[in-house]
């Protein structure tokens, strides 16, 4: 596989002021669904801007499909279909003109029985000639994508595609997202929600204040979430681990007397039963016992309160 | 050049000219006969003659100029602003074309529309007065030029406009007293000879001057200077939509 998408460094200073993105470095591969995870104001919008060239970029630099964004903008922006965070149609146009009008605009010729596949693959075939602002807010969601794969692109930007949509829609969203995703289509889309980002996404970055803070598969970050700690409260607080519980990979809480013990509970056998026999053996006496779950809601909660704290310092 | 995106913003805007053909069309038709039973009876009763053109003709070439500028601008300015309001303008930023490409497209809409009201305004006077054209070739010219240059000025407007009373600023303030003084209904030799020179400040006279020339084959400039006028206008246009593009002046975050 190649690298479709490579983000170098790049720098977002607004004109107020405001550094939106401080050195944002992303590679991403192609035919991969990446989601991007962040609070409001994180940078999501911004950094999808600057690769599709709707915002300037401060310094850094980025390739789509190896062609510089900027001095080679023709062929990569040929590449890219976007679907804006924002509902920004023209309401009094048709469906169908606004659509021809992407294609057109990305230097194709105007193809009707494409454009129809699109529309009817997006429940927007009866709709063709009606005007937008006639439509629901779903459906003109659901042209916005139109427009966006109108000229058949190989790389697919999904700003907050979810938002103020309904259960069905969802679905949907997340059937065509993996029908293009066989065809090859490299997919980057932001969200605040973890659960979306873990249904579809082959890898999850998480950014926050203009920094990514962490990428990773999907997969390692399910199983860390699905990972628990056993907290075990001593009688006694024990400076030092005994020796003969080194297997168990113990560590303190944040008081001396308590230990946490982290098994992944979709192991055949998660060591608990003989960790207790153990510890009674190594004279430890315990107090209490309680087990806690580190969700990837957790982890991200931390690694966002952790940059705040940073930046605050 | 992508030629299809160009054809593409052309039909596309020209399709929204069309949904709204009657607003377009009827009220500069109507205007145009105001001024015909304004100027032409009104005042025509008392100047009977122009450098031997019955007044009512004489008015023809200024009162085409008059309704052709207003349209190319607000065309043009309306044209560019409108995407700009609604945040439409996202797609034109994110494919790939260059800013010739969209100010080829949008200009070029936004003046074939001046020019088709151009000519009915034409064919409307016709109705009240004779109207010869001894240059006929020459007349068009400078009227698709004017068409061209006035929609490259509205499309600045539009892109620097940031809401719709600034739309509305730069052609009432600026581009009607222009058009007015600009010898529309009035040979500016019959101004006292201050205010002749004063005029010749005025690049409005010069298009006027021209356009009139095609038609009567007289003019209060010389034909060269008209051009020069015409061309320099046009070229600055261009200049500051470039350094728009380059800057994404307004248009860019
Ligand atoms: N045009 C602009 N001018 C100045 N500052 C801006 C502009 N657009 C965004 N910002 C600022 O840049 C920062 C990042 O905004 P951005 O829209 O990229 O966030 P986001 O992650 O998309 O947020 P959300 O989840 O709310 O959509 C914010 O602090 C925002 O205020
Ligand atoms: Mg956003």
């Amino acid at each position: 596989m190649s690298t479709m998408l490579s983000i170098r460094d790049v720098r977002k200073v607004y004109d107020g002021g405001g550094e939106a993105l401080k050195g944002v470095s992303l590679e991403i591969e192609e035919g991969e669904i990446l989601a991007l995870l962040g609070p409001n104001g994180a940078g999501k919008t911004t950094l999808i801007s600057i690769i599709c060239g709707i915002a300037t970029l401060t310094s850094g630099k980025i390739t789509v499909g190896g062609h510089d964004v900027i001095e080679d903008f023709r062929a990569a922006r040929r590449m890219i279909g976007l679907v804006p965070q924002e509902m920004n149609l023209e309401p009094f146009e048709k469906v169908i003109n606004t659509v021809a009008l992407s294609r057109g605009l990305h230097g194709l010729p105007r193809n009707d029985s494409y454009l129809d596949e699109v529309l009817k693959k997006l429940s927007l075939w009866d709709k063709r000639d009606t005007p937008i602002r006639e439509l629901s807010g779903g459906m003109k969601r659901r042209v916005l994508i139109a427009k966006a794969l109108s000229h058949a692109p190989r790389v697919l930007f999904l700003d907050e595609p979810t938002a103020g949509v309904d259960v069905e829609l969802r679905k949907d969203m997340w059937q065509i997202v993996r029908e293009l995703k066989a065809q090859g289509v490299t997919i980057i889309l932001t969200t605040h929600y973890i659960e979306e980002a873990e249904a579809i996404a082959d890898r999850i970055g998480v950014i926050s204040r203009g920094d990514i803070l962490l990428v990773e598969e999907t997969g390692s970050l399910m199983r860390r979430m699905g990972r628990k700690d056993l907290l075990i409260e001593l009688h006694e607080p024990v400076a030092t681990i005994p020796e003969s519980l080194s297997k168990y990979d113990l560590r303190h809480g944040e008081r001396d007397d308590v230990l946490i013990y982290s098994y992944d509970t979709q192991a055949a056998r998660t060591g608990i039963t003989q960790l207790l026999t153990d510890l009674s053996e190594a004279g430890l006496v315990l107090r209490d016992v309680q087990t806690r779950q580190s969700s990837l809601e957790e982890i991200f909660v931390g690694l966002v309160r952790d940059n705040n704290a940073e930046d605050a310092a | 050049m992508n030629w299809r995106a160009i054809q593409a913003i052309y039909i596309y805007e020209m399709t929204r000219t069309v949904r709204t053909i009657w607003q377009s069309v009827v009220s500069p038709v109507i205007s145009t006969s105001l001024y015909f039973v304004v100027f032409g009876t009104a005042i025509g009763s008392r100047i009977d003659q122009v450098e031997g053109v019955a007044y009512g003709s004489f008015i023809v070439p200024g009162l085409i100029m008059l309704s052709v500028i207003m349209q190319s601008i607000s065309n043009a300015s309306f044209g560019i602003y409108f995407p700009k309001f609604i945040g439409t303008i996202y797609e034109l930023l994110a494919a790939p074309i260059n800013f010739l490409e969209i100010v080829i497209g949008y200009v070029g809409a936004a003046a074939t529309k001046a020019l088709i009201i151009g000519l009915i305004i034409l064919a409307t006077a016709n109705l009240f007065v004779d109207i010869r054209i001894e240059h006929p070739v020459a007349m068009v010219a400078f009227l698709v030029l004017t068409c061209l240059s006035f929609s490259l000025m509205g499309f600045i407007i539009g892109i620097w406009a940031k809401n719709f009373e600034q739309l509305q600023l730069v052609p009432l303030l600026i581009v009607t007293p222009l058009v007015f003084l600009g010898g529309s209904f009035y040979s500016i030799t019959m101004l006292p000879e201050t205010w002749q020179k004063i005029t010749l400040f005025n690049p409005v006279v010069y298009l006027v001057s021209g356009f009139r020339w095609s038609f009567f084959g007289m003019a209060d400039v010389a034909l060269g200077w008209s051009l020069l006028a015409i061309a320099g206008f046009t070229g600055l246009c261009l200049g500051i939509i470039w350094w728009i593009f380059r800057t994404g002046w307004r248009i860019k975050a």
